[in-house]
């Protein structure tokens, strides 16, 4: 480790970190806003969710990288590239998450909304979703650590967050800005899994009790 | 642009057709046979490495949240970073590529053979101590049949990620269908792109099926009629 090198560079080192954050949550979020329409459509007429589920499978066996460069005649070196191949790929895990999360409210529930007079949207957003919400939520958690890792191989296409500090320490044969970037990157994701256990314990209060 | 995608397609069935891209260093098959190699090395050991340690947690049922929450952890470990690390340290050659896939391979099958003993029914354990079967027994004919649909759903889904981020290879100068993807960036020569994307996808599509098919070659009789 060179510690000249990241306090010269601490500059370069920011801004590839926030450039990082910054594509996995625009990803997961415009994966979420895809994802959980198709995943109650899909609730709602079940015929939907095979075709869909070998729709988002297929998007993600493509390897990241085939999938970034053939982006790249439309979008080309720009963020939309990367932001449309990570978002792709959040879509398999974070659509059969939410459908499995909904499909998991027991019909006895669901009855006694109706019962209590529910709207549709009404018993959707304050029973169906709240008892759904662990796994929805296991999802979202899969779906951020994945796409941190993946997110470094966009620095191929001239994007790539902290993937850039492993592209300078090939180009230079160097080894901290890999260590950097590789320790940042593992720390994001630790980060940000707990933060999402966290906020899952917030929002559940009644499931603390049954542990 | 619809002349733009007519050229590329051009471009590819015009790769595809050429019996130069057939034989010989640098062909297809000699890729993909590269490609299988990373893929099989580093799954095998990976699986050495993963299952015992999946199957031996869930079977004694101690350490199981530490595992766990240690393999969740594993995947966020950027396989583009480890092997570019582990080219600076060693150098040029095959092992950069395997310790990368390896590390990647292992987080799925830990978990899902940790899952898989779990979710064994306690019932059937105990009906296996009352037999009197000993520890290595129960392991042995009870629980790993049972676990086995959900240990081989975990070797499946290291494969087919293993099968796509191999095409990293490629980066630290080695074969595979990886080339296709970098020369083809470095040139912007799209139809290549194009090839090594269609062939990368078909054998990971080739793995799931196979994977599928031995699923039900492996699993028991008795627990076939449920699923």
């Amino acid at each position: 480790m060179n510690r000249d090198w990241i306090a010269a560079n601490s500059h370069q080192i920011t801004a590839a970190l926030l450039q990082h954050i910054q594509l996995v949550g625009l990803s997961l979020l415009f994966g979420f806003l895809i994802a959980f329409p198709l995943a109650l459509l899909a609730v709602r007429w079940p015929r939907l969710y095979g075709p869909s589920l070998a729709v988002t499978g297929v998007m993600f066996t493509i390897p990241s990288l085939a999938l970034f460069i053939l982006l790249m005649p439309f979008t080309g070196l720009s963020m939309a590239t990367s932001l449309i191949g990570l978002t792709l790929y959040t879509l398999l895990i974070l659509f059969r998450n939410i459908v499995q999360g909904l499909r998991g409210v027991s019909p006895i529930v669901r009855e006694a909304a109706r019962a209590l007079g529910y709207t549709p949207a009404r018993r959707l957003f304050t029973v169906e979703l709240p008892i759904a919400l662990p796994v929805i939520v296991a999802g979202i958690r899969i779906a951020a650590v994945t796409i941190i890792g993946m997110v470094t191989v966009t620095a191929l296409i001239g994007q790539g967050g902290l993937g850039q500090l492993f592209i300078t320490g090939f180009t230079l044969s160097f080894a901290t800005p890999l260590i950097i970037g590789f320790v940042l990157s593992v720390a994001l994701a630790v980060m940000v899994d707990l933060a999402l256990v966290g906020i899952l314990y917030c929002l559940t209060p009644w499931q603390r009790g049954v542990r | 642009m619809n002349s733009d995608v007519m050229t590329l397609m051009t471009g590819v069935t015009d790769w595809f057709s050429q019996p130069m891209n057939w034989q010989g260093p640098g062909s297809i098959p000699e890729h993909i046979l590269e490609h299988v190699t990373y893929v099989l090395i580093s799954t095998l050991i990976g699986a050495a490495i993963a299952l015992p340690i999946g199957i031996g947690l869930g079977h004694g049922g101690r350490g199981g949240l530490l595992a766990i929450n240690l393999s969740n952890i594993g995947r966020a470990i950027p396989a583009f970073g480890v092997i570019i690390l582990v080219f600076l340290l060693v150098g040029y050659g095959v092992i950069p590529v395997i310790v990368a896939l390896v590390a990647l391979a292992i987080p799925p099958m830990v978990t899902n053979s940790f899952v898989g003993m779990r979710e064994i029914d306690p019932a059937v354990r105990q009906a296996a101590v009352a037999l009197g079967m000993t520890g290595w027994q129960r392991l042995w004919q009870v629980e790993l049949p049972i676990a086995m649909p959900l240990i081989m759903a975990g070797v499946r889904t290291s494969a087919v990620q293993v099968m796509s981020t191999a095409t990293l290879a490629a980066y630290v100068g080695l074969g595979g269908l990886g080339r296709y993807l970098i020369d083809g960036l470095a040139v912007r020569d799209l139809a290549q792109v194009l090839v090594g994307a269609i062939l990368v996808a078909v054998l990971a599509i080739v793995t799931e099926l196979l994977f599928a098919g031995l699923q039900k070659l492996i699993t028991a009789k008795g627990l076939q009629q449920q699923g």
